[in-house]
């Protein structure tokens, strides 16, 4: 049987795993994509916690709550970043990151 | 408590407050207010001059921990000084309104007086230091507000500030004084002072220190050396200004100031020689310096300043009544010798050059014969009051050093002659101007005063009469010598005043040394200049350098450079951000879990 | 659910989490991810989360990387280029990934409590997983609820403005 804490062991890695991918990826979509892995590392882990603290026999589901209210804001991310990527391709036709640094000094 | 005392105080204050707010516009209703307001103070000084002595206060400021009382000690110096300071200065009053009747700023010179009578009674009846003090700086106030009365004129207005500011110099050290008694003893009020100072157990430095302290005060209201140099620019003044404020009361007031706590000074051996070194240097100088001018009245101011240095002089000599007792004779004639000079002022229009007059002895014969009655007492002439006051001095100087018995009996010389020499050309001779030939006597007014004022001059020395006024005199034995010395130098002075300048219509002795008072205001003003010069450098350079420099530019160099160092972590790359971001939460996280 | 079973989807959802991150062409790194998605679905499943475990497939690999799959079409996207091979730091990252998740276990194993086996929980057949939920988030967060929609709506508004062009 697995334990909690092996499913925290993979919500950890797979967080590892998106967080990489931001810092070492170039093409903004594929570091917005590594992005929602983040997102769902941890939803895998709250889901873990929910499981493991039951209440009169049932899941705690106010964690359960919880994840479906960040898979919604996640979805409504992903529909204003892509938006906004898509803007940004209009203007700057590029979505190579280190195109992007009208902010430097 | 008594009320006399309270309106005594008062009464020249309430006349001053309705001058200065009601009655401006009436310049003769003014004058009244005043003249009847110091009549007042008069009536009721003669009846506390029979009473009893009697002392009564009350609390102005009471905050606990700190206390200002107001109140009044009558005692015999008190009794005697308030009846010269109201009879000399009603006289003064009535002489003013003849002298100014012409003045435009007649009411503010009312004011001014009745606000200076107000200041000098209550140092006269005050019995702590802290209330002396608050009418010590009254009085410095009114006579600054006096001697610029026509502050039209730019002398008359650089010699009020120069007043003003000696006076402060020497009420700085005042204060320090009143500061040291205050802490060694734990209270102010005289008559616990008299009592607890010697008991106290001070040390030897301490006592001479806080005494010198109290005698700075002293020194710049007395005007004595190093601190005499605003009293003949004083003269600037009206004349009735200079008769009462400049001889007769409030220069008095430092001298009788000592006499009240000469208990601070009679263990201190050191502060007394010091207190009579200065009171006899500066009346040498003074007088010196009295025989080359030609203005009359700064002759007779530098005759106060001698005459003060006598004064303070007694007080080192260890006979505070004696100094009190010449006060109270010099009160009458130098008033009576400064208005005599008035009457000839405004008679012969505004001329003050004694070279100018002359011939006089007909035409005013009044003010002719009270001016050589103030002139022989203040010499010394017996039986006149000056004598009697001056021997008593001449005999302390003898008994207790004779080097400072020559030196008095030199300056009596002195005073003997230049005294001469003014009466000789003022009065004597032929008339040497224009306006001398068209003399006239001055109204009533103003010699009603003058004679009223010769009759004590004349009389006030007799001992039944000094008794009266000083009733704890001690009975002295004359001493022989002193007055044999005073007398040979009285009679020597008279005689070279009178021949030398006998008939001359220009000064035959020029000592430019003396003429030009020994070239202390020079120095004095060299001295200010240098020190401001200095001032102003290290005032320049701290604000270009320190303020200028390191504090606002520093501060804005310093954010300048920061922002400029800061900049350089603006890359503009996404990940560098995302990077240093995790790194910030991870060590956070280590922070909050792992370390505290 | 055996443990084979248990870290057999681990495995799935960790080693195409990786592809996503080490693909060049986006197309690519996009389907990955799905397969990953796939994969944390069936972990919801094994945590008795039925009704999340579906939710994740229909909103997430049904809507969202369909939609980053839309958006990669549309700027029509080509592969990034091959970088140079940096032995050394190919290396040194191997490193600090064996040192990491060696710290990352030593963590998770840490925690004593989660070592025990999890609770036994009744299944209601009359109130089943999603009605359990669905009756949490109407009653409790009834609130939350509202503003998500509310959320929705202005996200939605907001990505039509975004991409809108300028009408000439």
């Amino acid at each position: 049987m697995a334990t909690l804490n092996d499913y925290l062991l993979a919500s950890g890695l797979l967080f590892t795993v998106g967080f990489a991918g931001v810092l070492l990826r170039r093409n903004l979509i594929v570091i917005f994509m590594a992005l929602e892995l983040m997102l769902n590392a941890a939803n895998l882990s709250l889901v873990g916690f929910s499981r493991f603290h039951t209440q009169a026999g049932l899941p705690d589901y106010n964690a359960q709550v919880l994840v479906f209210f960040i898979i919604t804001v996640a979805a409504a991310e992903v529909a204003v970043g892509l938006a906004v990527i898509v803007a940004l391709y209009r203007a700057k036709q590029t979505t190579h990151i280190e195109d992007l640094n009208s902010l430097k000094f | 408590m008594n009320s006399a005392p309270w309106i005594i105080l008062f009464s020249p204050l309430v006349a001053a407050a309705l001058i200065a707010v009601a009655t401006q516009p009436f310049k003769k209703l003014s004058s009244y207010l005043s003249v009847a307001a110091v009549a007042i103070s008069f009536l009721f000084s003669l009846t506390l001059f029979g009473g009893p002595d009697q002392d009564g206060s009350f609390n102005w400021i009471d905050l606990g921990v700190f206390q200002v009382r107001l109140g009044y000690l009558i005692d015999g110096f008190s009794k005697m000084m308030l009846l010269v300071v109201t009879g000399v200065g009603f006289l003064i009053h009535v002489y003013s309104i003849g002298y100014m009747h012409d003045d435009r700023g007649r009411s503010r010179y009312f004011a001014g007086l009745s606000l200076f009578m107000f200041s000098m009674l209550g140092i006269v009846l005050a019995n702590n230091f802290i209330m002396m003090f608050i009418f010590w700086e009254l009085v410095g106030v009114s006579s600054y507000i006096l001697i610029g009365h026509w502050f039209d004129r730019p002398s008359a207005a650089d010699a009020a500030n120069k007043a003003l500011i000696v006076n402060r110099i020497g009420d700085f050290g005042f204060m320090l004084g009143i500061l040291m008694v205050w802490s060694a003893s734990g209270t102010v009020m005289f008559g616990e002072l008299s009592s607890k100072w010697s008991t106290l157990g001070l040390g030897a430095t301490y006592a001479t220190i806080a005494a010198l302290m109290i005698f700075c005060g002293a020194v710049g209201k007395s005007a004595q050396f190093p601190l005499h140099v605003w009293l003949p620019d004083a003269m600037e003044g009206p004349t009735p200004v200079s008769a009462l404020i400049h001889a007769a009361t409030m220069v008095a007031a430092g001298v009788y100031m000592l006499a009240r706590v000469y208990f601070l000074f009679a263990g201190s051996a050191a502060a007394l020689t010091v207190v009579l070194w200065i009171g006899l240097i500066t009346s040498l100088l003074a007088a010196l310096m009295a025989t080359q001018q030609s203005d009359i009245k700064r002759v007779l101011a530098y005759s106060t300043l001698s005459q003060l240095g006598l004064m303070v002089s007694a007080i080192g000599l260890g006979v505070p009544v004696s100094a009190l007792f010449h006060l109270f004779t010099h009160a009458f004639f130098k008033a009576l010798l400064f208005l005599g000079a008035g009457s000839v002022i405004h008679s012969l229009h505004n001329e003050q050059n004694m070279w100018q007059m002359g011939g006089l002895r007909r035409k005013m014969p009044l003010t002719f014969w009270t001016f050589l009655i103030g002139t022989l007492a203040l010499s010394g002439c017996p039986p006149l009051a000056g004598f009697w006051s001056k021997d008593g001095i001449v005999a302390a100087a003898f008994a207790h050093n004779g080097f400072a018995g020559l030196v008095i009996s030199v300056i009596n010389f002195f005073t003997a002659f230049y005294m001469m020499r003014l009466f000789v050309v003022s009065f004597l001779g032929t008339a040497r101007s224009e306006a001398a030939d068209h003399a006239h006597e001055s109204p009533p007014v103003m010699t009603v005063p003058l004679v009223l004022l010769a009759i004590p001059s004349l009389i006030a020395g007799f001992p039944p009469i000094e008794h009266i006024f000083f009733p704890n005199a001690g009975a002295e034995e004359p001493s022989i010598g002193a007055i044999a010395v005073s007398l040979a130098v009285f009679i020597g002075g008279i005689a070279a005043g009178f021949v030398l300048y006998r008939g001359k219509t220009s000064d035959p002795v020029s000592v430019p040394l003396f003429a030009n008072r020994f070239y202390i205001d020079q120095f004095y003003s060299v001295l200010v200049k240098w020190t401001q010069d200095a001032l102003a450098r290290v005032a320049a350079f701290i604000d270009r350098w320190v303020i200028d420099g390191g504090i606002v530019r520093g501060l804005g160099g310093t954010t300048w450079g920061f922002g400029f160092a800061l900049r350089f972590l603006q890359i503009g790359n996404l990940q560098a951000y995302a990077f240093l971001f995790g790194f910030g939460v991870v060590l956070l996280l280590y922070l909050i879990l792992f370390a505290t | 659910m055996p443990v084979a079973l248990f870290w057999t989807f681990v495995v799935i959802m960790l080693a195409f989490g990786v592809m996503v991150v080490v693909f060049r062409n986006p197309v690519a790194s996009a389907l990955s991810l799905v397969v990953c998605f796939l994969g944390l679905a069936a972990l919801y499943i094994s945590l008795d989360a039925f009704f999340l475990g579906v939710i994740q497939i229909l909103v997430y690999a049904g809507a969202v990387m369909v939609l980053f799959l839309f958006i990669i079409m549309l700027l029509d996207l080509k592969g990034e280029q091959r970088r140079s091979f940096n032995l050394i730091a190919v290396f040194g990252g191997v490193v600090v990934i064996v040192l990491f998740v060696k710290v990352l276990s030593d963590v998770c194993y840490g925690y004593q409590s989660g070592n025990a086996v999890f609770p036994a929980i009744t299944h209601n057949a009359e109130h089943g997983d999603t009605w359990q939920v669905g009756m949490a988030l109407f009653e409790q967060y009834k609130l939350p609820l509202q503003m998500i929609g509310t959320l929705i709506v202005v996200a939605s508004v907001g990505a039509v403005l975004l991409s809108k062009r300028e009408l000439k």
